[in-house]
Order: structure tokens, then sequence, then C-alpha cells
């Protein structure tokens, strides 16, 4: 019984380690920011690698004097992938541990959940993900690809090298595969293709029998044109997919697979030799060459001590995030919210491919786009670089938000105006 | 003057021996290669058509290579290379002549980047090259080239190898590489009807596709034959949708009977609600992860054996994990089912949490031996290799373990425990060690299901959750309490599952599986094969 007793109290202070222990040794002379990503449940799996960056990035940034003078300090929280708990922890960052700003969130949901208490608590929270746009909030910025960042620059990519006239949306049963395929397939059709040509498959989470949308996907393609996948499926149910089409000898020089949700991390847990020449669309590859991202990945491994740690495309955007907040709040001299949010537009920082990144005032911020191809050693190549894009909040593709744009400068200072209308507000609001 | 004439007539003649008439030119592919450090993707592809030009066999490892992205070019002085790795450093060779041009450093020479047009376009190449080669391999492999890329210009150098081709397999593929490029050709249309007709014969997917591309462009009098060959070519594969279904259906059946005969036992025969099921075939992947990685580092020889060497660690690690959890926590609460569900809860997400804290979150490779890679053509499906004998492996599982039960003295005291506790004690049965032991069999049957399923799922620490509510559907579907029942049960469910899922799609096929077991549940409580008599106590 006392074992008992002793192995439940072990367990009890496990679990509040995280929270209790960097609370406990916050000092005045130190800024604090948020980091909020999950480390337990079914996201820990790409959140907990953001943590890590973020921890490194506050590290580098102390190690050149810390901010304003003063150290930054890192609060981390573990809202283990329970979207409700994002809210409550959220909550408990900004109301009790006082942070400047919020480093976190993956999944959409996520995000909507914590979104009402960034504007009730007034704070700043910075989110590092590709998402399916249609929001624009006061409180957050969308440091990740907005659908015009990654979607369409690929589905151009395909339509015109590799002459693909069939189409396959192929997603995760929830609200960023379908927003972005319904922004897809009206795009797709504004630029003729028919609707026989294009077929979209929902699958659940962690979905593992590919065998039928697989042989589907074949049977689609015997149509006598060019076909090719666009994948908007979940991390975690890639791999399954991958083998399966790796297994049917699906290869990517008949029938390409262009994925928004695989990166080097997915990449890891598979034998990519068969998937060679299937496609991502992302902001950054680890493969790019330029100096300051050979910079990056170095302090990388040298901060996890593991050299076969790989870098991604969420991890450029913290870092892009994270910088910029860091030269606003030098600019506006203070980490009030309110100054900040005035000081961050327009603020320009170097990316990790060789450019800079300037955050606009719809919150969101440019960056190139670039298409990768799967290279046996778990790598992209990259195939074609564009030009820096600005995210779109509001697809022009989408008949109930093309009229809709976000201004956070002050007149306008409005998230979703409608220019048919002159009047703020609208879907969404 | 004469002799250089004369030597520019043999080589010619020999370039029309070696390859196609049109494409003898006889022009040296060195440059043509060095050209290649310059070229943008667009550049490289005609390059490429004009190494294929020059006839040159000798080309054929450097075109390869190039495929594989193992092309490059010299920093100093932008001369290409086929290279491949040599300790820390890379080989260079000649793409021409083959030899070797020494080794140097990593950095001192940049990848020719290749991408899936480019690489179709050498593929194209290789065929035209390589429909000659003296290796029966190479020519297949060649026709089967020119089938998935079929053009017109292909067409002359099929015919040519076709002339002098012996092999009976590799001339009907041949034949049908002649058929498939004649059709986008300006032959005869005698000469294209006759090629649907080969092009039907030939069936499948593929067959369809080529058919369907020319459809449009074809001549109005062969319309009727080709819509003939294309609605022959659907029959006969709507036949081959449904034994595939069957097949999907199965193996999906496979996968769930493996996930969930391990609970048959804790559950169905021990009564015990065992939450943490999920994370013992999450324990028995993440062993043949173990497994592999001892594997690579000491005798990546033995790769392919390192599912064979994985079972028994899986068995044995998952086994002394159940036999722990049995001792320390289960025991304490037999007849408690609520406070069972609860402890076992609880058990689960300091498994996965401590596999977390170990193996850190993200996926593990476990790679799949060759023997489970790849694809089998079997009529009209394609059958592959890992659910084929993920099928086999779990069947005989469920057999082994059917003889275990009925079979072995253990297998009797096991049954005679679960059926009258106080009897069997009674007569000298040792009812904790067995209940202890039966707990362990049923993990340690778990975890070699986690063997099978690394092969094809994600491993990671959410490994278990993904399988712990289907493998508690199937056993109080097939009926509690009795294999068969889950044999039948995990079977039928995998091919309701994939019976609907082309319909219905993947998510709602789920759903309305859940909710006919729901009724079927109201119907009949006990399941498919409800046991009479005596059973365990409720």
């Amino acid at each position: 019984m006392t074992f008992k007793a002793r192995l439940g109290g072990a367990l009890l202070a496990a679990a509040l380690s995280t929270t209790a222990f960097q609370g406990a040794f916050a000092a005045d002379d130190t800024i604090k920011i948020g980091v909020l990503h999950s480390l337990s449940g079914t996201m820990a799996i790409s959140e907990t690698t953001l943590k890590d960056a973020m921890l490194m990035l506050v590290e580098e940034q102390n190690k050149k004097g810390g901010v304003l003078g003063k150290k930054l300090e890192a609060v981390v929280v573990d809202p283990a992938s329970d979207w409700p708990l994002f809210a409550e922890k959220a909550r408990q960052l900004i109301s009790q541990d006082k942070v400047a700003a919020v480093f976190g969130c993956w999944t959409s949901s996520s995000r909507k959940s914590v979104l009402p208490v960034f504007e009730e608590l007034n704070s700043i929270l910075f989110y590092p993900v590709q998402y399916e746009g249609e929001e624009s909030s006061r409180n957050i910025f969308y440091t990740g690809a907005a659908p015009n960042q990654q979607a369409i620059p690929a589905v151009d990519y395909l339509a015109a090298t590799e002459g693909v006239e069939r189409w396959v949306l192929a997603g995760t049963d929830y609200v960023y595969p379908q927003t972005t395929n319904k922004i897809l397939k009206a795009y797709l059709m504004s630029k003729g293709v028919k609707e026989e040509d294009i077929m979209i498959n929902y699958t659940p989470f962690g979905h593992s029998d590919w065998q039928t949308i697989v042989s589907d996907i074949k049977k689609f393609g015997s149509a006598g044109k060019k076909t090719a996948v666009v994948s908007t499926i979940n991390g975690d149910a890639n791999v399954p997919f991958y083998k399966e089409l790796g297994n049917q000898g699906v290869k990517a020089e008949d029938i390409p697979v262009v994925a928004f949700s695989v990166g080097e991390e997915e990449l890891a847990g598979l034998d990519t030799a068969p998937l060679v020449g299937h496609l991502a669309a992302w902001n950054y590859f680890q493969s790019v060459d330029a100096p300051v991202n050979a910079e990056f990945i170095k302090s990388w491994h040298a901060y996890t001590k593991n050299d076969k740690r790989v870098t991604n495309d969420p991890m450029e955007a913290a870092y892009i995030g994270f910088n910029a907040w860091v030269k606003a709040v030098e600019a506006a001299g203070t980490v009030e919210t309110d100054k900040v949010l005035d000081s961050i537009i327009g603020v320009s920082v170097p990316n990790l491919s060789g450019g800079t990144s300037t955050v606009m005032p719809n919150h969101h911020i440019t960056k190139p786009v670039l298409i990768g191809e799967i290279q046996a050693d778990g790598q992209f190549d990259i195939v074609q670089e564009t030009p820096a894009v600005v995210g779109d909040e509001w697809s022009d593709y989408l008949p109930d938000s093309k009229d809709l744009i976000s201004d956070w400068r002050k007149p306008m200072e409005c998230g979703n105006f409608n220019v048919a209308t002159g009047k703020c507000g609208g879907k969404g609001s | 003057m004469t002799t250089r004439h004369f030597f520019r007539i043999l080589i010619t003649l020999l370039a029309f021996a070696f390859a196609a008439p049109t494409f003898a030119q006889g022009n040296d592919p060195k440059p043509l290669f060095d050209q290649l450090a310059d070229a943008n993707f667009n550049d490289a592809e005609k390059l490429v058509g004009q190494i294929a030009a020059t006839g040159d066999t000798r080309v054929v490892p450097a075109l390869n290579a190039f495929a594989e992205g193992d092309l490059y070019f010299r920093k100093s002085d932008k001369a290409v290379f086929a290279a491949k790795a040599a300790a820390s450093q890379l080989e260079l060779i000649d793409p021409v002549t083959g030899e070797s041009a020494g080794q140097v450093a990593k950095g001192a020479v940049t990848k020719i980047k290749v991408n899936n047009n480019l690489r179709r376009a050498i593929r194209a190449a290789l065929g035209g090259l390589t429909l000659m080669s003296p290796d029966r391999g190479a020519r297949l492999a060649a026709a089967d080239a020119i089938l998935r890329s079929p053009s017109a210009e292909a067409l002359e150098l099929v015919e040519a190898a076709l002339a002098k081709e012996s092999d009976r397999a590799v001339k009907a593929r041949m034949q049908e590489a002649r058929a498939v490029s004649l059709l986008s050709s300006d032959r005869s249309v005698e000469e294209k009807r006759a090629a649907i007709e080969t092009i039907g014969k030939l069936g499948g997917r593929d067959a369809l596709g080529i058919l369907n591309s020319v459809s449009s462009s074809i001549d109005a009098s062969l319309k009727p034959d080709l819509e003939a060959a294309i609605a022959s070519i659907q029959n006969e594969q709507q036949l081959w949708d449904m034994a595939q279904n069957v097949w999907y259906g199965l193996s999906l059946g496979s996968v769930l009977l493996l996930a969930a005969i391990g609970l048959a036992i804790t559950f169905g025969v021990m009564g015990i609600i065992n939450m943490a099921h999920g994370e013992m075939v999450m324990l028995g992947a993440y062993s043949t992860f173990v497994v592999q990685q001892v594997i690579r580092e000491n005798a990546p020889g033995l790769f392919d054996w390192s599912l064979a060497i994985a079972l028994p660690v899986a068995f044995l690690v998952t086994g002394a994990v159940g036999l722990v959890i049995e001792r320390g926590v289960i025991r304490f609460l037999y007849g408690r089912p609520l406070e069972t569900l609860l402890a076992t809860w609880g058990i689960s997400l300091i498994l996965q949490q401590g596999i977390r804290t170990i193996f850190g979150p993200t996926n593990q490779e476990v790679g799949n031996p060759s023997w489970m890679s790849g694809s089998f053509p079997l009529g009209g499906m394609t059958i592959t290799w890992n659910r084929m004998w993920i099928v086999v492996f779990s069947l005989s599982i469920f057999v082994g373990l059917l003889l275990l039960m009925k079979r072995s003295a253990f297998g009797l005291q096991m049954r005679a425990v679960t059926q009258n506790r106080r009897m069997a004690s009674s007569m000298g049965i040792r009812t904790p060690w067995v209940d202890a032991f039966t707990f362990a069999l049923g993990s340690g049957i778990a975890g070699i299901a986690g063997v099978a399923l690394s092969q094809i799922d994600n491993v990671s620490p959410n490994l278990g959750q993904s399988y712990i509510i289907d493998s508690f559907m199937v056993v109080v579907f097939g009926g509690v309490g009795n294999l068969w029942g889950t044999l039948v049960g995990a079977l039928s469910l995998g091919i309701l599952n994939k019976f609907l899922e082309p319909s219905v799609g993947a998510v709602l096929g789920k759903i309305l599986v859940l909710v006919l077991i729901i009724l079927f549940i109201q119907k009949r409580p006990r399941g498919l094969f409800a046991l009479k008599g005596r059973a365990i106590e409720a």
C-alpha cells in the first residue's frame, strides 16, 4: 500500500513538473512567453518537435542578450491533444503565468478552441502550421501557409509541368482538408476542369487500411488522362497510405501524389525508396540550399544532441513568428499587447529559404512556395520555387469569402471587411 | 579521306546493328552528358532524347544512375559523372566508358536533379536502348517501359527488335508494346484495328487507360472496335473488382482478428476488461523495432529474418509485462469490472507515456523485409505480399491458439478455471497462477500481433489506441468466450466494411458497421456464438 501511494505520488509529481517547475522560478527581470504544444496524446508526434524548437529559439535569443535587456523564459504547458484543454491552458498561461505572447497549437480545432481566450484576455498567439484560411483574428498571427501559399501553387505546378487533367482530392475528414478541397475544387473548375475529372475522398483520422482507396485511385487513373492525387491526409495516416501506394506499385511517374501535410518528420518513419518522385508543397524544406538554413540545422542538431533529427516547415514558421515578435517588441520598447500589435505589422525578418518574410496587415506573412520531390534518403529535392507570396486569409475562390479582406491597421482594424458592402463584418464575425 | 569515309560508314552500319535505323547518328554522347550540368528540366529532357538517339548502349548504366538521382557534376569543371557512395566519399564513374574517375569529397560535386517528367523520359529512352540487350530480363523491362509510355517514335524500334526476338514471353510483351505504340502512330486503319484487338486481349487497368487515352484522337471508323474493346475490359474488370473486394475484406478481417485474438483470451475467456490491450500490441511493435535496430547495427545480413526473430522476443516481452500487470494490479480487482476498467486504462496511459519518454513521440521506422514488399498479380487483381502474409499469419495464430486451448494440459486447466473456479481449485489446480499465465498468454499474443501490425501501420506510442475499440467490437460481436466467434466476427466485419466502403466512403462505412453491430447486439446480446450452459460467471 505504501509503495502504491509513493508510486501515485511520483506519477502526480511527474505530471505536474512541466508546469510547476518552470512557473516556480519566475523572476522580475525576465519576460515570459508561453509554449502551448501537446506533449502527450495523438498530436504529440508532431507538436513535441515544435516545443523543442521554441525552447531552442529562446535559448539562442538569451545567448544574444534576451529582449529589451531581459532574459526570456519559456513556460511550457501540455494540453495533451485535448481541444478544450487548449483553451484552459491558454487561459492559465495568460492570466496566471502572465506571459507576453504564446507560441502554439497545431490543429485547426485547437486554434479555434483558444481563439476566444486570446481575444477576451487580449494576448498574442503565433500559430505556426499550414491551415485552411477563412479566419483572421486581431490576436493571432498565422505564420504557416494559407491555401494560396501551398495548395494552389502545387496544383498549378502539376497542371503545368506534368500535364495533369484528372484530380483525386484525398483527405482526412476534418475542417482543414474539407475547406482546402472546397477551395481547390472551385479553383480547378474555374480553370476548366470538368466535375467528372475530380474525385473527392475522405477517410477517418488514423485510417490504416488503404487497399480500397488506392485501388479506387488506380481505377480513376485509368481513364486515359494524366491523373494526380492531391493529399490532405493528416500526419499519422500517411505512413500506411504511402506503404500501400508503394506495395501496389503506384509510381510517381504514373500517378504522382502531392501532399500538404507530409514533411521530413512524417517521412522519418518510412522507407522512402518506393516513393521517390511523389511531391510535397511547403514553404521550407530541410534541403534548402541557403547559409541561414545550414546554420539553423547545425544549431538544431547541437540543441537536440542528435544529428539525425530533421527540420521541417512548421519549425521554420515558428522561427519566423518568434523573430518577428522579438523585432516588434524591440521596436515597441514594451511587451504590452496593443503596442506590439501596432509595431509588428510590416516587420520583416529573414526566413530559412534565404529571403525575408514580412508580417502583413492581415496577420499573415509573405513567403515563397517550394515544391519538392521525395528522395530515397527521406529528404526533398526542390523542383520549383516561386517568389514570395502574400498569405490570403479569405479565399478568392469561395463564393461567401471572395469579397472579404482583413486589415488590422488603424483606421480599418477589421478582420472581415466586406468590400462589396463596404462594411466590417460578415462571415466569421 | 577515303579511310575516314569508310570508317564513318562502318560506324553508321554498326549503329544500325545496335539500335534503330532512325536513331543511328554515331555521335559521341559524352559532350551531351556534360551539357546536363547547366540544363534546366526541359533542356535535360531534350538532352536525354539526344543521348538515346546516339544509339550508344554504353550509356545505359549512366542513364539508370540519372533516373535514380545518382548523376553529379564536378563543381570545378562541370564534367558530369555517375557516382556511387564509397565510404564517406563519392566514387565518380565516367558516364560513357564506365571507368572510374577517382574519388572526391561529397562537397566537390553537385547532384543533377531529376523530376517525374525527366524520369519518364529516361525510362522511355532506356526502353529504346535496351530492346536488343542480350539479357532477357532487360529486354522484358524495355518492352514494359514502352508499354507504359507509348510513343509513335518507339514503334520502329520495337518492330526491329521484334524481328530478332526468339523468346516467347518477351515476344508477346513486345507485340503488346508494338500495338500500344502503333495506336499513336499514323499507320493504316487495318493495322490499328489489329492493335486494338491485341490490347483488348491484354486486359487490365493499364490497357483500359491506353485505350481511353486514344479514344478522342482515333479514326472514326475505329470507334466501334475501340468501344467494344473498352466495354469488354470493363466487364471483365467488374468481376475481378468483386473478387478484389472480398480479398480486401479478408485482409482487413485478418488484421482485426490479429488485434482481437489476444483480447479474446483476456476479455473473452477471463472476463477482464483490459483497456491496456492495445498497448500490448504497441509493445510488440516496439520490440520489433528494437530487434531490427540491433540487427541493422550488428548483422545486416539477417534483416530478412528480423520478423521471425522479433516474434519470440515480442511474445516474451509483452507476456512478461502482462504477468506483472496481472500479479501487480488485476488480481486485486477480480469481480470488480469497473475498477478493472479504470486501472487498466491508467496502465495503458502509463505505458504510452513511458514509451514516448524512452523512444520519443515520433514514428519509428520498422522496415519491411524484401519478402513482404511489393505485390503480385492474380488474374485481374493485385495482391500485396504484406497483406497476404498477414492473412496467413493471423490464421496460423488462430489455429495454434485453438490447439493450445483444446489439446494441451495448460489449455485444459485454463478452461477448467474459467468454467468453475472452485471445483478446479479443489482438484489441485493452482488457480491464481493459471489466471496469471492466461493473462500473460493473452498479452503475449497481442505482442506478436504487434509484430505483424508494425508492417502495415505506424509504430508510434498511439498505435494501440487505434485498435482497442475494434478489438472489443470483434470480441463482443463474435460472442464472448468463443475463439471461433472471434474468427467469424473479425472476417465478417472486415468483408462488410470493405463492401460498404466503395459505395458510401470510409467514414460513413465505419459508422454504418458500428450501427449494425449495435442493432445486432440488441437482438443477440451474447454475440454470434453464445456460450451455452454454465458459462463464465457474469
